[in-house]
């Protein structure tokens, strides 16, 4: 019996997803206490809440899934978060430029961003880090260089978008930010699991030798993820910019590690080759969560946030770390009792 | 001359300053499983990389079924029908069974991926190979044996007519070994042609009916396995004929052995790599062990270093038990190991001569211990000397010297630690005769004047036969025989290292 | 033509190219740039003397960084470890009105070098006990450590009057130069003096280079690693202590802010390659006093602070450029096509290829 439950948990640990239900359940957890802690947690419109808060956030994050999942980085979304907003507001204030025109005009420009870091990281086997972090110092600096100061946007459709409420069965309501992020969600989700590109990723990040003795395409496919993080990155914007409805230099600072900690808690391996999409939403839900309980609490401060978020990254990266070796010594001790048979 | 399926013809491959293939030609028939045998640098992994299109070939020919190919990547050389199983399996361990099978050529419906249909198919596949696992967990979930049979099943359904099985068994052991040799035997019914590369005779003489033989680049010849005898082939591959041998042992003067002990390494295993070896070495002998690549000679070097851990039996230093689990806790007790990979696990390629030779005495001084430049300079200079190294300056940078002289400035880092142990790993591969000589007799004058104990590994026999007072023969991971004075003759080794029914 | 290669081939010798076209820019373009003048109570004054005292604070962190880089890591928690570091300091001298400090100074400081050493350690943790990647285990200090800091500082910009403090970040009464210059020629020579007395410097540099080999000669390869970025944290405390000093103030939120961009700039102008190896602690200092000229610069041509990163990333980009060896291979095929014609080089190309395979 006591065998028999042992290899239970070794199977559980051992699976891919095992992460992922840490998650789900840390998610549960987490709500629970806040609904026996503060009464308000309890209404509907708290849960949808999380996804109207942090709809840029879950946009920006499936971005960085891609780009993780092969085993690379991008630190450069925050920043692209806040050139988006810059432009968005800019063109929309100071033009004539209708809504359409800009929003495509920014998601063009997170495309064309993404592709230079991809192309140098692909093409000249820089290190991802230290391009995207160069990316990232870039496109704050460009923000700056647009306007230093804040910048509203009051243009009547832009801000009917924002504050434009869906109703859900009368429960509460969502943005449209919201359904955009909903939407990412299932696209990236059926082209993760669905596409051959989408598994070329994983095979990539798995085995890069492997993937191109396989004959896979590696070079495209290593391009194309820093291409749809930089899409990402300015499809959040710009729901960030329905959020804000302003461009800041400021706007979505220390949003890369945000999204690298939803993406790590939702079970995505930073060596690459794993990851799972309706995890990274989990890992979103979780950091709204605590979120939330700061301000419930009211006099605990913002900057809790950022701390509490690190150390949660810190203990899944750790918890990743422990899960690896443990696993490389099940196998080896696998192969011992195989042997001994 | 009937089902010709690939005909390589003067074969030629340069690699700057070496011809790793000169005219060496190749003939593989439909339903043959065909061995390519030889030892390290002898050139096969060459051959078949030029096949596969790794490497572009700089001459010769290659037909496939009477027409001329010439692969370009390993994708291509798939295209043609020419599909590789490496020994380090070249899948994607996070990925499923059936992903791996199937990944670039998935089935799709309405432009996604069907994953029913593909997991059928998967199953069916291996079924085929009488493999019965579950298709949609992940490929680490089961041992390398099956992994092996899955990465076949990729190359039969990309409907491969060349299998090449590059040390397919080297992490096998004796039941997985005969499944996959079930399926490979399957497969030639079917009339593929097999390329099985492999370091264990045993193996091939059960499987294979042709073996061509290899050595520095250049073609042996292709045998029937059947009328090969295995001191024959061994002998095909060092290069030596037996008859020839008998007036070539003729050794100079060895070193001999003190009672004292060094080190007793009693029962000694490590999974996977070795199993249950005993050694003894005495101060002031030279100890061989013998054995082809593969056969745990390295294994047991790595060992005695505190490389690997041992999962079973005891070292003892000078009668002490010993924890050998650091390569420091293995330098405190006084032994030094000179790598087998030069590139990769010796030399630190940007640094000087003189940091090079220093490395492991200050490593073992510790950080604040700095030895003075000019005590360094002393040390450098010494050994310079001592070990003749050709260098313009000790400040050069190791990684422009020659093979030889980088071995040297190993060596001499070594030395410098002041061992009483000295492992030498394959220390003459890749270096011109003149400095090899230098070398083997270095061994034995250690041994001789300062009482040093030596393990000489190499896979030139000849140059083990001249130096080494004992021989510890190897195969297959295990001890298999221990040859001593008089006794130490290249046709007792051969035999040794053959085994069975030689 | 051969002395020219010779001195072009060294590695000091773009750092101070650089270094010396940004001046000869300013001594053209800025007024009274070389003028260096003596104020009242007798301090040496004047834009090369605010060039130094500014980049002190950056030597510092490059000098750290350095051994970072060389072991292949990457440390950009540095800029927000000044932040903590300065956050501590002030903190405990206090920001009483009436000019006395809370705690002894001296106490304070070594508590803010302290709380540098600690997050290093905690980096140093991360990455060489549980391998994590370098720049995710320091990206997580980079983001929380600003919060860490706001929360010693409990959300305020604490400005600190207790007049001796403000003699780190400017000058000492009856000393003619900054502090700052001071304490960066200390711990540069507190660097030397740990090159040349200790092994530290031979060892990281063998583990960047190669680490199998550095294991199989004995070095203890996590002990190295850990060690250097424990070393990063003790000068981005040094450095915080200078920065709060300058402001007299601490602020969580600015204190340090993009310097971690510049401290990397700085070894790499320097001649450290980011991928690991030699390092080069004259050129890093170099490039670190060239990287604050920049900067000045650009103010004095009216660039803001919050612009400035644009420039700074292009020439990290162009830096890794230069580094990447595939770069060099196609730039070097590019010229000699123009020079040998194509089919000379293309087997060259082709040989290397093969090297690195096998």
């Amino acid at each position: 019996m006591n065998s028999k439950l042992r290899t239970l948990t070794n199977e559980a640990i051992s699976s891919q997803y095992f992460s992922f239900f840490v998650t789900v359940i840390l998610f549960l957890v987490l709500y629970g206490v806040g609904i026996m802690t503060y009464k308000g947690f309890m209404r509907p419109q708290v849960f949808f809440n999380l996804f109207i808060d942090n709809s840029a956030l879950i946009i920006v994050t499936i971005g960085i899934t891609f780009t993780l999942l092969t085993g690379g980085i991008d630190l450069s979304v925050g920043a692209i978060v806040a050139l988006s907003c810059m432009i968005l507001a800019s063109l929309l204030q100071n033009t004539g430029v209708s809504v359409p025109v800009a929003v495509v005009a920014v998601l063009v420009l997170g495309i064309f961003i993404g592709g230079v870091q991809g192309y140098l990281i692909t093409a000249f086997n820089m290190q991802p880090f230290i391009v995207t972090l160069a990316g990232m110092f870039f496109c704050r600096g460009l923000t700056a260089v647009i306007s230093r100061e804040t910048i509203s946007i009051t243009n009547d459709f832009y801000v009917s978008i924002a504050s434009e409420r869906i109703g859900i069965f009368g429960l509460g309501f969502i943005s449209i930010g919201a359904v955009v992020a909903l939407c990412a969600l299932v696209v990236a989700a059926v082209v993760l699991k669905y596409t051959k590109f989408g598994r070329t990723i994983f095979a990539l990040g798995g085995n890069e030798v492997s993937a191109s003795l396989m004959g896979l395409p590696v070079f495209k496919t290593k391009i194309m993820v820093y291409v749809i993080s930089g899409f990402c990155a300015a499809l959040g914007g710009v729901v960030y910019s329905w959020i804000m409805l302003s461009g800041y230099t400021l706007h979505g600072l220390g949003m890369e590690m945000d999204a690298i900690a939803s993406s790590v808690i939702g079970g995505t391996l930073l060596t690459g080759g794993v990851g799972f999409i309706p995890g990274t939403l989990f890992g979103v839900l979780i950091q709204g969560v605590i979120l939330t309980f700061i301000t419930f609490q009211g006099t605990l401060s913002a900057w809790w946030t950022k701390i509490v978020v690190g150390a949660l990254l810190c203990i899944f990266i750790i918890m990743q770390a422990l899960i690896t070796e443990r696993k490389s010594k099940l196998s080896s001790k696998s192969s011992i009792e195989a042997a001994k048979q | 001359m009937e089902n010709l399926l690939l005909e390589m013809r003067q074969i030629d491959k340069v690699f700057p300053g070496v011809k790793a293939l000169s005219s060496v030609d190749f003939t593989l028939r439909a339903g043959e499983i065909h061995s390519i045998m030889g030892e390290n640098g002898a050139g096969k992994s060459t051959l078949i990389k030029v096949l596969t299109g790794v490497y572009p070939r700089d001459g010769g020919s290659i037909y496939m079924e009477g027409k001329a190919i010439a692969p370009r990547t390993p994708k291509e050389a798939q295209e043609v029908g020419i599909s590789t199983v490496y020994q380090e399996v070249n899948l994607c361990a996070n990925l499923t069974v059936t992903e791996n099978i199937f990944i670039g050529r998935q089935p799709t419906k309405h432009g996604f991926i069907d994953w029913k249909q593909m997991n059928t198919r998967a199953q069916e596949l291996l079924q085929k190979l009488n493999v019965d696992i579950d298709v949609t967990k992940t490929l680490d979930h089961y041992s390398v044996a099956i992994q092996q049979m899955i990465a076949i099943a990729r190359s039969v359904d990309v409907s491969a007519k060349i299998l090449i099985l590059d040390e397919p068994t080297s992490s096998l052991d004796e039941q997985e070994t005969q499944k996959l040799f079930t399926v490979i035997r399957r497969l030639k019914k079917q009339g593929m042609g097999i390329i099985f590369i492999s370091h264990f005779l045993e193996q091939i003489y059960d499987l294979c009916e042709k073996i061509t033989i290899l050595r520095n680049g250049e073609l042996v010849g292709a045998y029937d396995v059947a009328k090969l005898p295995r001191v024959e082939l061994i002998a095909k591959m060092i290069g030596k004929d037996l008859s020839a041998l008998k007036d070539f042992d003729k050794s100079e003067e060895k070193s001999v052995p003190s009672a004292g002990v060094f080190l007793d390494a009693k029962n000694i295993s490590c999974i996977g790599k070795l199993n249950h070896m005993d050694v003894q070495i005495h101060q002031g002998e030279v100890m061989g062990f013998a054995g082809l690549l593969g056969s745990g000679r390295t294994e047991t070097a790595e060992l005695l270093f505190g490389i690997n851990k041992i999962t079973a039996g005891e070292i003892l230093i000078h009668g002490t038990q010993m924890r050998l689990d650091e390569p420091m806790k293995a330098m405190q007790q006084k032994i030094a190991f000179c790598p087998e990979d030069r590139k990769q696990q010796g030399v630190v390629g940007d640094l000087s001569v003189r940091e090079n030779i220093i490395l492991a005495l200050q490593a073992k001084d510790g950080i604040f211990h700095h030895i003075p430049l000019n005590e360094q300079i002393v040390i450098v200079d010494d050994y310079i000397k001592l070990l003749n190294i050709k260098v313009s300056d000790r400040e050069q940078l190791i990684k422009n010297l020659s093979g030889g002289n980088q071995q040297k400035v190993i060596i001499a880092r070594w030395l410098a630690t002041n061992p009483e142990l000295l492992i030498l790993d394959e220390p003459t591969r890749g270096i011109d005769v003149g400095t090899k000589n230098e070398i083997q007799k270095m061994a034995v004058t250690l041994a001789k004047q300062k009482g040093m104990a030596v393990i000489f590994i190499s896979s030139e026999l000849d140059e083990m036969i001249r130096t080494c007072s004992k021989l510890i023969v190897l195969r297959d991971r295990n001890k298999v025989a221990e040859i001593e004075g008089d006794a130490i003759s290249s046709e007792n080794v051969m035999r040794a290292i053959a085994g069975g029914d030689a | 033509m051969e002395t020219l290669k010779k001195i072009t081939a060294s590695p000091l010798f773009l750092p101070l190219f650089a270094l010396a076209v940004l001046l000869i820019f300013n001594i053209i373009f800025v007024d009274g740039f070389l003028t260096i003048e003596m104020t009242d109570d007798g301090r040496l004054y004047g834009r090369l003397i605010d060039i130094l005292n500014r980049s002190s604070s950056l030597i510092i962190l490059a000098l750290g960084m350095t051994f970072v880089i060389a072991t292949s890591g990457i440390d950009i928690s540095v800029g927000s470890v000044i932040a903590i570091s300065s956050a501590v300091c002030c903190t405990l001298i206090g920001g009483r009105g009436d000019g006395a400090a809370e705690y002894p100074m001296l106490l304070a400081m070594l508590a803010a070098v302290l709380a540098g050493v600690l997050c290093g350690v905690w980096n140093g943790l991360l990455v060489a006990k549980f391998k994590i990647q370098p720049v995710v285990a320091t990206l997580i200090l980079m983001t929380a450590g600003r919060g860490i800091a706001q929360l010693i500082t409990e959300g305020q910009i604490i400005t600190v009057y207790y007049k001796p403090f403000a003699y780190i970040g400017s000058s000492i009464p009856g000393n003619i130069l900054p502090t700052t210059i001071f304490i960066a020629i200390a711990m540069i020579l507190l660097v030397t003096f740990i090159i040349k007395k200790t092994s530290i410097g031979l060892f990281v540099q063998s583990v960047g280079i190669n680490p199998t080999a550095s294991r199989f000669t004995g070095i203890n390869v996590t002990f190295v690693i850990f060690l250097v970025y424990a070393f990063s944290g003790f000068c981005a405390g040094v450095s915080g202590l200078i920065e709060s000093s300058l402001i007299r103030a601490a602020d969580a939120n600015n204190a340090g802010l993009n310097m971690e961009m510049d401290a990397i700039l700085a070894v790499a102008l320097g001649g450290t390659l980011l991928s690991g190896g030699k390092f080069n602690i004259g050129g890093s200092v170099i490039g670190a006093i060239t990287i604050q000229t920049l900067t000045t610069t650009m103010y004095a041509l009216g660039v803001s602070s919050e612009q400035l990163p644009v420039i700074k990333a292009v020439a990290v980009i162009i830096l890794c450029l230069m580094q990447s060896s595939k770069f060099r291979v196609m730039f070097n095929n590019w010229k000699s096509r123009n020079k040998v014609g194509p089919q000379g080089d293309k087997n060259f190309l082709m040989d290397e290829k093969a090297v690195n395979k096998a």
